[in-house]
């Protein structure tokens, strides 16, 4: 275990160590997220009945594309210098690669969640129910970077790569952005996540499914 | 070094092509390596080198024939294949916002290299890059890029090197270090395969020599065969006509 463990948590540290370095990710992806709840904070009527159905799908959008910009400068990072072969040619499966590429997106989109939540709570005038969104927001995003690596590691060697990602990554990843705004829903409304207990059950098996898919694909793709 | 060295060649390549499109790069590539041999491959460009290089570091899948490093199918044994080979690309591999020396521990921590920080050490006193250690590797000169890249390829004391051109962007200093560090690698038995445009090098650090043509191996002769760097050339310019 630890030969898999040891290597995905350096890939990650090594993604983290750069980061803070370069402000590339989070930076970029708080600042998206941060505009489009803005933006729709003004752009619709705030009525108690307006926000309830709405405010779930704006945050899932702003984390959404926020996260396909930092998911596209995660494999971007590996294509420059030529660095993928750096991790490619270590005694590990390419597998595990995969896993410390998605551990440190998972991160950089939970950190950027965490500091947008308060955000929105204010704008939409939430209480802090909202800190009932994370367990939500922690399975919804592990689904969402799961398929996000494979598809940003394929986009990466195409020439419009910024427009191949979402257009790959998006219609794969609705189950999971849907399931997440329904329980998000359920959640703001006062219900409780356990409340949305089928949205649920296709959250958590999206992510099982694509935990067990997408490295495989990963493996085919890396390889040329 | 890896003490207990497999018997059997240290590579053993039978019948490998590799096509991009309609481009075909390597055509029904036989090679085999012995332990402690340097071979040194010449090709013009696009001749297939590069590619080779890649599918012995398992960067690239053949898409024909068997590729066997140090007796393990990288197919199935992939990265027990790769701790045994070291490799220096044309690319430096280097996080250019990580220090030199962050990107050693990174790689130190990729292979599994318990006493890291020793190691780094003995590998940058051995390359003499000891006082860039700390220094960013985006403001490294391109000479420097390649002699951490070295090191970052004798970090794990792999028993197989491949390195692809490596004197490319080195200075007279440099490459007499790559000369001295080649020479010492041969005699403590490290097997090297090497591709270069330099005839002369390419003879002064090997014990054989291959002639790629075409992604076609088409030459193979032992260095104290060949006759010199001239004779050399001139079977390379008949060769790959």
């Amino acid at each position: 275990m630890t030969r898999y463990v040891g290597p995905i948590l350096a890939i990650a540290w090594k993604d983290i160590v750069l980061e803070t370095r370069t402000k590339d990710i989070i930076v970029a992806v708080f600042a998206f997220s941060l505009l489009v709840i803005v933006v729709f904070n003004f752009a619709i009527d705030p009525t108690p009945r307006t926000i309830g159905l709405v405010a779930p799908g704006i945050l899932w959008i702003a984390f959404v594309f926020g996260g396909v910009l930092g998911l596209n400068r995660s494999f971007t990072l590996e294509k420059d210098n030529g660095n993928i072969h750096a991790l490619m040619v270590a005694p590990v499966s390419r597998e595990v690669i995969f896993f410390g590429k998605t551990l440190s997106s998972l991160i950089f989109m939970l950190v950027v969640e965490l500091i947008t939540l308060p955000v929105f709570a204010m704008l939409f005038n939430f209480s802090l129910e909202v800190a009932e969104l994370l367990p939500v927001a922690l399975l919804a995003t592990l689904g969402i970077v799961t398929v996000g690596s494979v598809f940003s590691s394929m986009a990466v060697n195409t020439r419009a790569r910024e427009v191949m990602l979402p257009l790959l990554f998006l219609p794969v990843a609705l189950p999971a952005v849907i399931a997440a705004v329904e329980i998000s829903g359920s959640v703001l409304a006062g219900d409780g996540m356990f409340s949305n207990a089928e949205w649920l059950a296709v959250l958590a098996a999206f992510d099982a499914i694509f935990l067990v898919v997408c490295p495989v694909a990963f493996n085919a793709i890396v390889e040329d | 070094m890896t003490d207990a060295i497999p018997s059997g060649p240290a590579i053993d390549v039978q019948g490998v092509s590799k096509a991009f499109g309609r481009s075909i790069a390597l055509n029904k590539i036989d090679l085999r390596v012995r332990w402690g041999e340097v071979l040194a491959i010449f090709g013009a460009n696009g001749s297939g080198k590069t590619t080779l290089i890649k599918v012995l570091a398992t960067l690239s899948k053949p898409d024909a024939g068997m590729v066997g490093i140090g007796g393990l199918d990288p197919r199935r044994d992939g990265p027990y294949a790769r701790r045994l080979i070291g490799v220096l690309t044309h690319d430096p591999l280097l996080y250019d916002d990580l220090t030199a020396r962050e990107n050693l521990r990174f790689a130190a921590r990729m292979f599994g290299i318990d006493n890291a920080g020793e190691r780094i050490e003995a590998v940058a006193d051995k390359l003499d890059v000891a006082s860039r250690l700390d220094q960013r590797a985006g403001t490294l000169s391109h000479g420097w890029k390649k002699r951490f890249s070295l090191a970052r390829a004798l970090l794990h004391d792999p028993p197989i090197l491949l390195m692809d051109e490596p004197e490319s962007g080195l200075d007279d200093q440099a490459l007499t270090g790559l000369g001295d560090l080649l020479r010492e690698e041969s005699e403590r038995r490290r097997t090297v395969v090497l591709t270069t445009h330099n005839f002369e090098r390419g003879i002064e650090f090997s014990d054989e020599v291959a002639i790629l043509a075409k992604g076609r191996m088409v030459y193979r002769e032992s260095t104290s065969r060949v006759g010199g760097a001239d004779t050399l050339r001139q079977t390379y310019g008949q060769l790959i006509q």
